[in-house]
């Protein structure tokens, strides 16, 4: 049986699609800026958003994607004002979201099957209501970096500048906060909450291991994105594993191989010259 | 017309340490290329952010073209090279991608450049001399050159006002000489004003027309010939 003749894979690639394009796409400017791990704490809090979606009897997707927005908003706000180190507000909003979720889940009940696919993504969960809701956030986010695409560059060359010479530093970092936050919410059904971060971050590290601009290392981070999804979403169906897992491995193998050309052209490290 | 930057009476100290600035005046006119130097920890970086309405003043006032320096509306006409020649990305960036990100406050944060500003971006990396140099990566270039493409970055915007903190730290002798001679042509050929902060002002001595030395105020200011031989030390302990 092809793969693709079953409805959920169908559904499952078409939400990948979009996933892994949006992924590497939003992460790209958190790299660059040394954020790279704001989506593992943007992922925690959506899992607070996850349990208050059981809790209230809500869509889990509908109060994920409130949450996640609302604490990536909450920690750039945190970090721009410098209420709290960058590390600090990250570590803040980390464990008060992960605690959060574990209390609020502990009190729904809703310790199950279900909410393991959300933690680490699941390819027969993935409905047309979650398809659509996707595609619309997705391509409102991918329209968005297009369309600020050299503003977001401008201040990842140099914040201080941009600020100086009247660029909207503060407004645009929110906007990528929240489309970190969009992001996420809509790519824990594929990748699941605690791997997420994992597809913002590794295609573009090893992009930029074989890139040689910002342009190349973006377009190459998203083939890599993709590849990924696809790759592991068929290795899921062949080998019955969590979705998540399996893409963010391939993602990781993509870093090692794009690795290699560099290590290739080091010098030998522990050989000194005469 | 009014005054390019115009402090009077500034004043300031970081939280719980002594002043490092203490009533300091200072009016550039438009279309002025001064240096502004002084030992490490003098306050002329300080001085400078207050000037471009990045940090603000305890005591006195900063204004920027005749409009306070926190609130000015101009900010698209301002050109800055911080102190530091790295940037802040993790990802490879050629020299063209560095200068045409110095044309997104005069374009606009919307859309990509057009036509015209491409073209515009090619020119400043052409009157920098890097033209041959515009697609390789920032990586690849020696400290001089870089500092050139963070100069042509800041020229994008055609800047009123052109703010470089120690362009030349970290660059050898013969670069200090070149950005040197390139700041002199920039500043004839744009009549742009240039305000360059040094801790050691010897590579711009000859070319600028009025040299400020900061060590927690204004202990000279006037024209780089006038300035007693001792004081070229930025070491010397100033009265």
């Amino acid at each position: 049986m092809s793969i693709l003749s079953a409805d959920f894979m169908r559904l499952a690639f078409a939400t990948g699609a979009i996933v892994g394009v949006l992924a590497p796409a939003v992460g790209f400017f958190l790299v660059q800026r040394r954020m790279s791990l704001i989506g593992d704490g943007i992922g925690h809090v959506a899992f607070a958003g996850v349990a208050a979606g059981y809790l209230l009897g809500v869509s889990p997707v509908a109060t994920a994607l409130v949450a996640s927005v609302g604490g990536a908003v909450a920690i750039e706000a945190l970090r721009s004002r410098r209420r709290a180190a960058g590390d600090q507000a990250l570590a803040l909003l980390f464990y008060t979201g992960i605690a959060a979720g574990v209390v609020m889940v502990s009190a729904a009940g809703a310790l199950n099957a279900n909410l393991f696919a959300f933690l680490f993504g699941s390819i027969l969960t993935i409905t047309g209501g979650d398809l659509l809701l996707v595609a619309i956030l997705g391509l409102v986010g991918l329209a968005l970096v297009a369309v600020l695409y050299r503003a977001l560059v401008a201040v990842a060359l140099d914040e201080e500048a941009a600020r100086v010479s009247g660029i909207p530093v503060g407004p645009l970092n929110v906007v990528l906060a929240a489309l970190a936050g969009v992001t996420i919410a809509l790519s824990m059904r594929i990748v699941g909450i605690l791997l997420i971060a994992a597809l913002m971050v590794l295609p573009v590290i090893a992009a930029g291991r074989v890139a040689w601009s910002v342009r190349s290392t973006m377009l190459l981070a998203i083939g890599i994105g993709v590849v990924s999804v696809f790759a592991g979403l068929t290795l899921a169906y062949y080998a019955d594993l969590a979705p998540g897992g399996a893409i963010v491995l391939v993602a990781a193998a993509a870093f090692a191989v794009a690795s290699v050309p560099a290590a290739l052209r080091s010098p030998r490290r522990g050989r000194s010259g005469a | 017309m009014p005054l390019a930057v115009e402090l009077q009476r500034v004043g300031f100290a970081y939280p719980g340490a002594p002043p490092v600035l203490r009533d300091v005046d200072l009016a550039v006119e438009p279309g002025e290329f001064v240096a502004i130097a002084g030992p490490n920890g003098g306050g002329k970086t300080t001085l400078l952010r207050i000037a471009l309405g990045l940090e603000q003043a305890q005591t006195g006032s900063a204004l920027l073209f005749g409009e306070p320096a926190a609130r000015f509306g101009g900010r698209s006409g301002i050109g800055y090279l911080a102190q530091r020649s790295d940037l802040g990305i993790e990802s490879p960036v050629t020299v063209r991608e560095v200068v045409a990100a110095g044309r997104v406050s005069r374009r606009g944060v919307f859309g990509p450049l057009r036509r015209g500003d491409r073209a515009h971006v090619e020119r400043m990396i052409e009157r920098v001399g890097l033209a041959d140099r515009s697609g390789a990566p920032i990586s690849t270039l020696s400290g001089g050159q870089r500092q050139r493409a963070f100069i042509a970055k800041a020229l994008a915007a055609d800047p009123q006002l052109l703010v470089l903190d120690e362009p030349t730290a970290g660059v050898d002798v013969d670069a200090q000489e070149s950005l040197a001679s390139l700041l002199d042509r920039l500043h004839r050929e744009l009549g742009v004003t240039i305000l360059f902060v040094s801790h050691e002002f010897g590579a711009v001595e000859r070319f600028v027309e009025r040299l400020v030395l900061v060590r927690g105020g204004v202990v000279f200011d006037g024209d780089p010939v006038a300035l007693p031989a001792t004081w070229h030390d930025p070491s010397h302990v100033h009265p």
